[in-house]
Parts: structure tokens; sequence; C-alpha cells
């Protein structure tokens, strides 16, 4: 594979985001311009909206969400940038991973010095099944929605092959959802700011407040394992294996890496970037990994010059509980088959060898689809700068990476991220 | 057969007229399910129709309890949980189908690598009545 560089270094030198969750009346422009104001605040030394020269916006679907299209100028309006360039960027669930290479090669070109990349989407003003629809739009209309599939459905089927080949069950679906859910709990922008244990005792608490029969689980499998707290969503997925729907943005700010210290103590420098396409799920070889995260990530190591085992803390795509195994494979941070061990034994969790997910990830922080991927980033810039809080990965945390992935893969985005 | 466009209306036409259809290409000889115009493998455009025998084994699946609008139209749902899947012809290229022949209420019992057998559902009703590809369990 062809070893591909950056024409010149670009950094992230800001980055912010609205709370991830459902806030009714409230819409994408509001939600960016939150998430603009957090990542103005974030600028060490400043920042003068006015120097930004571009904006990059990933937007998957405000078309039929919200019945907006056109949104990046939108974008630019409400935080006073018009009439500099603004551009949409729509991969599904990737779309904000990719505004953000846009907007790194736009930099890295040398015809921007400083760019805004942001993320937006507004869900949860459908109903559910309007949702469902709405995601399917990702898959292929003509030949995977008509037989059925879902969006929950395509990842339980991969599942399926996964659990067939390899060997794991459902319960170790549900392991890494508790892990997500608890590092969640120490997120105060995460849509779930609690344990599946804090929401159980929730759950037990309301029933007896309201006189109805108390529920009896014993510990969170049980919990997990009952059909009316943890119905079957597409099986073997069920509620709690699925990132919830979500209203969100986010906000990054790029500078080429001569200017980073004029915005910045700490900049994150981008030291990788990789992105990859695929076919729909059925046209693939093989259907218990991401092909095009595999590619992604392979390019971005090979621009780092770096390897699996360098990198402190991950955020990778775990739009359902099986994602997370299978990313954690595709990036190399365990061979094929052994994901979902690692995940059993607790090698994933917070204080493991291989934090993934510290933020919560989509399943816990909440997936507004288009934000998701700058949203990865905030994290990445928490953890790296050290003000991650509770949930700071304890040693030296200096390499990051972001893996954002769009559909059931047909798009891929991996970034590592740098601080020196 | 060659008088139709490769295209996935006419893959539906056919579905319609209980036939499963792939193309395949004259340059290399690869065969497409879907059926493509060009072809990947080798860039050709000479694509010919050409008839699946329709078995083939499920290499993935899912029960959906939470149905899109349009599997709800048709009597699915949390109540009605209904099968789909990805199933690998004889042929060699797979598809997405819906799986029938099997409990969706015990998914458990389905098996990864079950024979499975072509079939064609109807869904929708007067004009919207359109053909779906299915797979039975053999």
């Amino acid at each position: 594979m062809k070893t591909r560089k950056l024409g010149r270094g670009v950094a992230v030198v800001g980055a912010g985001m609205s709370g991830f969750g459902a806030f009714p009346g409230v819409s994408t422009r509001d939600l960016f311009v939150t998430a603009f104001q957090e990542m103005r605040a974030s600028v060490d030394k400043g920042l003068d909206p006015g120097d930004i020269e571009a904006l990059y916006i990933g937007n998957y679907s405000s078309d039929l969400f919200e019945g907006q299209g056109h949104t990046a100028p939108i974008m630019a309006d409400w935080v006073g940038l018009t009439p500099r360039p603004a551009t949409r960027v729509e991969d599904a669930c990737a779309s904000s991973g990719v505004a953000l290479r846009q907007g790194i090669i736009a930099v890295a070109s040398g015809l921007y010095d400083v760019v805004l990349v942001g993320g937006i989407e507004k869900m949860t003003d459908l109903p559910t099944e309007r949702v469902t629809d709405t995601l399917a739009t990702a898959g292929d209309a003509v030949y995977e929605i008509p037989p059925g599939f879902t969006f929950p459905g395509f990842y339980a089927a991969m599942a399926t092959a996964y659990m067939d080949r390899y060997g794991a069950t459902p319960e170790t679906f549900m392991q890494v959802g508790i892990k997500n859910h608890s590092n969640g709990a120490l997120n105060d922008k995460a849509q779930f700011g609690a344990t599946i244990r804090q929401i159980m005792d929730g759950k037990v608490a309301r029933a007896e407040a309201k006189g109805y029969p108390v529920p009896t689980w014993r510990d969170e499998m049980d919990f997990l394992h009952d059909d009316r707290a943890n119905p079957i969503i597409a099986w073997p997925m069920r509620l709690f294996d699925c990132s919830p729907i979500s209203d969100g943005a986010a906000a990054l700010l790029l500078v080429s890496e001569e200017l980073a210290s004029s915005f910045s103590d700490a900049p994150l420098y981008v030291i990788g970037s990789g992105q990859a396409s695929d076919t729909a799920l059925h046209d693939r070889a093989d259907l218990t990994t991401l092909r095009a995260a595999r590619l992604a990530g392979q390019q971005a190591y090979e621009m780092a010059g770096l390897a699996p085992a360098d990198i402190k803390v991950a955020e990778v795509h775990d739009c359902f509980t099986i994602a997370e195994i299978v990313a954690t494979e595709d990036l190399g941070f365990f061979p094929a088959g052994e994901g979902y061990q690692a995940a059993e034994e607790g090698l994933t969790a917070r204080t493991g060898p291989r934090p993934i997910n510290t933020s919560g990830g989509l399943k816990s922080k909440g997936h507004p689809v288009g934000a998701s991927g700058a949203g990865q980033v905030i994290e990445i810039w928490k953890q790296l700068r050290g003000v991650a809080g509770e949930r700071q990965v304890p040693g030296t945390v200096d390499v990051g990476l972001a893996h954002n992935v769009g559909g059931t893969g047909q798009t891929c985005a991996v970034h590592i991220f740098e601080r020196r | 057969m060659s008088e139709r466009p490769i295209t996935g209306t006419a893959f539906y036409q056919y579905l319609a007229e209980q036939k499963l259809m792939g193309s395949r290409c004259r340059s290399c000889g690869r065969l497409h399910v879907p059926p493509r115009p060009l072809c990947p493998a080798c860039y050709g455009d000479e694509m010919v129709w050409e008839e699946i025998g329709g078995e083939g084994k499920l290499i993935a699946f899912t029960a959906v309890h939470i149905a899109p609008t349009a599997m709800i139209e048709a009597g699915y749902g949390r109540a009605n949980p209904y099968c789909t899947g990805i199933v690998q012809l004889d042929e060699g290229p797979a598809i997405s189908a819906q799986i029938l022949g099997v409990d969706p209420s015990q998914p458990e019992q389905i098996e990864i690598g079950a024979p499975v057998r072509v079939a064609f559902v109807q869904r929708g009703e007067g004009e919207k009545e359109r053909t779906y590809l299915a797979f039975e369990k053999a």
C-alpha cells in the first residue's frame, strides 16, 4: 500500500460540543451554536471567528429528520461566518469523520490556514419507526431494505456470523454495553449519564414509588436478559446493545501546523488519516470484519508511522455493541476473533491496557449520527490534554485514535492524533 | 431474455415472474447477484441476464422486532417478528432476503449454514403490491 502524506502538517487547536441527548424544541443550528461557543472557549490563546476561512459540516439527514436540507450555509450563517465557503459532507454516520478529513485535506493543501469542522444531527423529533426508516436509507434501498433489513438488523446479522465463527454469545455484547455505560456515567455530555446498575436501581425505585410490582433483578446481566427491561430490537441486538436516538453537535478548529502554537498551548497534531469505502453487506467476502475500517486504519497507521500498540486511547464506532468488538479487531488491537474475549476480560475498560470509548462511546454518550465522528475527536482532545476529569486514562496519554463508520461499513474514516 | 436493461427495476420485474436473475460478464465470466450493469472485476459492460438456480445457504440473519414502516404495513412488528438475512447462493454470490420457514421467536434455533431455497413473497396491497425476494429453509 502506498504511504500517503499530508502536504503540510495540520493541528486541532479547539474542540467543543453540545450535550448529546434528546432536546425538544432545539434544532441543529441551535446545537451547532452551542458547540461553536464551547470550541471558541477551548482555544487557549483565543480565536477571532473572522480568522476562520472555510467550514466543512458533517450532517447525515437533516432533510428527513427535520425537513432541512442545505445545512452547511445555515450553520455558517448562525455562527456569523457567511460568506465563507461552507460545505456539507454526507457519508451516513461517518459524515463528520469524513468532514474532518476534508478539512484536514483543505489545510494540508495550503488552500486555507484556519478551518472549522462541524457535525450536526437532530433525530428526536421523529417517532421511532420513522427514525428507523431514515437510518435505513444509509443501506441499499434497492437490494437491502426491501427484504426487511434495518440498521440494528444489519449489525445483528454481522453478530450472528461472528458468533457462529468465533463462539461469542449475546452475553459478550452485553459486557460492552455495561462497560460503555460505566464510562458514560463520568461524562456530563452523555445522553445516558448512568451505569446500567444505576438505570436498574432507578427502575426499581420508580416501581416502588408508584406501587407497581418491584422487579427482582439479581445483577446487571439478569436485568439485561429481561425481555421487558431490555427488549430485543433485532436479535441478538437488544435495546442496550443499540446506541440511542440523539440530538447533538460538535465543532473542531483546524489550523496549519505552523500556526498551531499561536492558537494553542497544547495542540493535537493530526498524524494519521485514512478513509475507505465498501460494497453492500451481502457482497462482502467476510461478514465478521469491516474491510473499509481495516483499510482506513492501515492508511492512518502508515501515515503516522505507528502500530496499533502505540495508541493509548481510542474512540471507536460502537453504534451497536458488536461493532465495538469488530472495530477493536479491524484496528489491530486484537487478532480477528479475539476481540470478544478481550471485551469479556475487561481489557478494553478505562483502566485496562487498551482503553476503548472512555467517553461512553456512541452507546452511552449518544449517537446524533452526523455529529458522532467529530464528537469522538472531542474525547481524544480531552484525554490527550489531560482534562478528561474522572474518566482520564492514567499514565502518559499522548497518542489517540478515532474510528468513525458510515452505514454497515460502506464508509470508514480513521484519524490518529498526537500531543507533542 | 436479454432485452431488459440490467437494472433494479428489471430485477424486481423478474421476481414478479418467479425468477431470480443475475448478470454475467461476457468479458471475465463473473456472475453478479444482484445484477450489475458494469463488472467491478474487469470493468466489462457487456452483461447478460442469467437465471439463478435458487439453492443456497444462510450465512447471516436476524429476527427483527422493531420493524421499518413497510414491514409494519405488511403485518410485522414486536408481536410478529420476521427473519431477514444473507444467503450465499450455490453459484457463489450472496444476496439479502427475507428468510421463511424458520421461527423468528426462537432465533437461537436458526442455524448459520442451513440450506435454503428461493421463494417469492407478495407484500403491499392493491397498486403497491410487489414481489420480494425470500428464501425458505429447505
